[in-house]
């Protein structure tokens, strides 16, 4: 960032892990949240904030922001599209779809046959169901996906959804 | 559905990502967007109180942060939300959906590392009876929900 800021600090593993599980939770709505934190760690405050930024630039954290809830919004067409892609095919194809615009998330994930024969998973959101359907007829078209098997799964309801809790402190 | 009126708008719209990582962040965001620290924590504090926002900070990378996976279960359309609420108090589950298939219980359940998620997945196939589907991801093509908001289509749809 600017010149005269230490280098990146390691923390003790456990400071570290303690971090990272209350700041998986959020950040403190106060002026000063990093400082708020740091007291909850024990830990300088710009410790705290040169731990954020290291872990921002190994990509740890992907980004840092509002956490929107899309369903709150009215985002509530929420549509997983799966594709049973040869698997010669399928990266290619995965990134032609994560290229998409509507196209919210992409992966490649396992067949378990008999089960479950799609390997591409693609997520579309959108306000309405019409609409994401047409998106996805839209970018069939354009990609030529005609004779790709694929099945459309819209969620109907949301039992649970919140921000993944990775670090062990969780309780059960 | 909650009233955003334009300075939430515009606080979700500049900052679902590029927080800045310094002392007043909150001071910062208002410099720009031309209002004041307080009347910012006042927007996020409500914005989480309405459940638009789940909360402002990090969303780690999945592959990075410790083990995650999608699982599947087909539960019968009587039994479904008894099982829901079983997915729901098994350690480690931050999404489950309800979705149009034969299996139609998703979710997504994490852990610190590999062996706790197989345990974890282990104890609650056990407990439901029933086969999880085990779908880890193999290779992320594009992994991030930050997309910008279709506001114009939220208020006329």
């Amino acid at each position: 960032m600017n010149a005269r800021q230490p280098a990146p600090v390691r923390l003790e593993p456990l400071a570290e892990r303690r971090l990272r599980a209350l700041v998986e939770q959020g950040l403190p709505l106060v002026p000063r949240p990093w400082q708020a934190l740091a007291e909850q760690c024990g830990l300088p405050e710009e410790t705290v904030m040169a731990c954020m930024r290291r872990w921002q630039a190994e990509g740890l954290v992907k980004r840092l922001g509002l956490v929107v809830r899309h369903r709150s919004l009215g985002i509530t067409a929420n549509a997983m599209v799966v594709w049973d892609v040869p698997d010669a095919e399928v990266a290619e194809l995965g990134r032609r779809l994560s290229a998409e615009p509507v196209v919210t998330l992409c992966y490649r994930r396992p067949r378990r046959l008999p089960d479950w024969p799609y390997n591409l998973f693609c997520m579309i959101h959108g306000t309405r169901r019409e609409r994401v359907l047409a998106a996805l007829d839209e970018i069939i078209e354009g990609q030529a996906l005609q004779a790709m098997p694929h099945r459309v799964l819209f969620s109907l309801k949301a039992y649970r959804q919140r921000g993944g809790r990775y670090t062990a402190e969780e309780r059960p | 559905m909650a009233t955003l009126d334009s300075l939430d708008r515009r606080l979700i719209d500049a900052y679902q990502r590029g927080l800045p990582v310094c002392e007043r962040p909150f001071a910062a965001m208002a410099a720009r967007l031309g209002s004041s620290e307080a009347e910012v924590l006042k927007r996020l504090t409500r914005l989480e109180r309405l459940e638009v926002l789940s909360r402002v900070g990090p969303v780690f990378d999945h592959a990075r942060a410790g083990a995650s996976l999608l699982a599947a279960v087909a539960a019968p359309e009587a039994q479904r939300d008894a099982v829901a609420e079983v997915i729901n108090r098994a350690p480690g589950v931050n999404h489950n959906y309800l979705r149009e298939h034969d299996f139609n219980l998703w979710f997504v359940m994490t852990a610190p590392d590999e062996a706790v998620l197989d345990a974890r997945l282990d104890a609650l196939e056990a407990e439901l009876g029933r086969e999880i589907l085990r779908l880890p991801m193999l290779e992320g093509f594009h992994i991030d929900l930050g997309f910008p908001i279709p506001w114009d289509e939220l208020e006329a749809p």
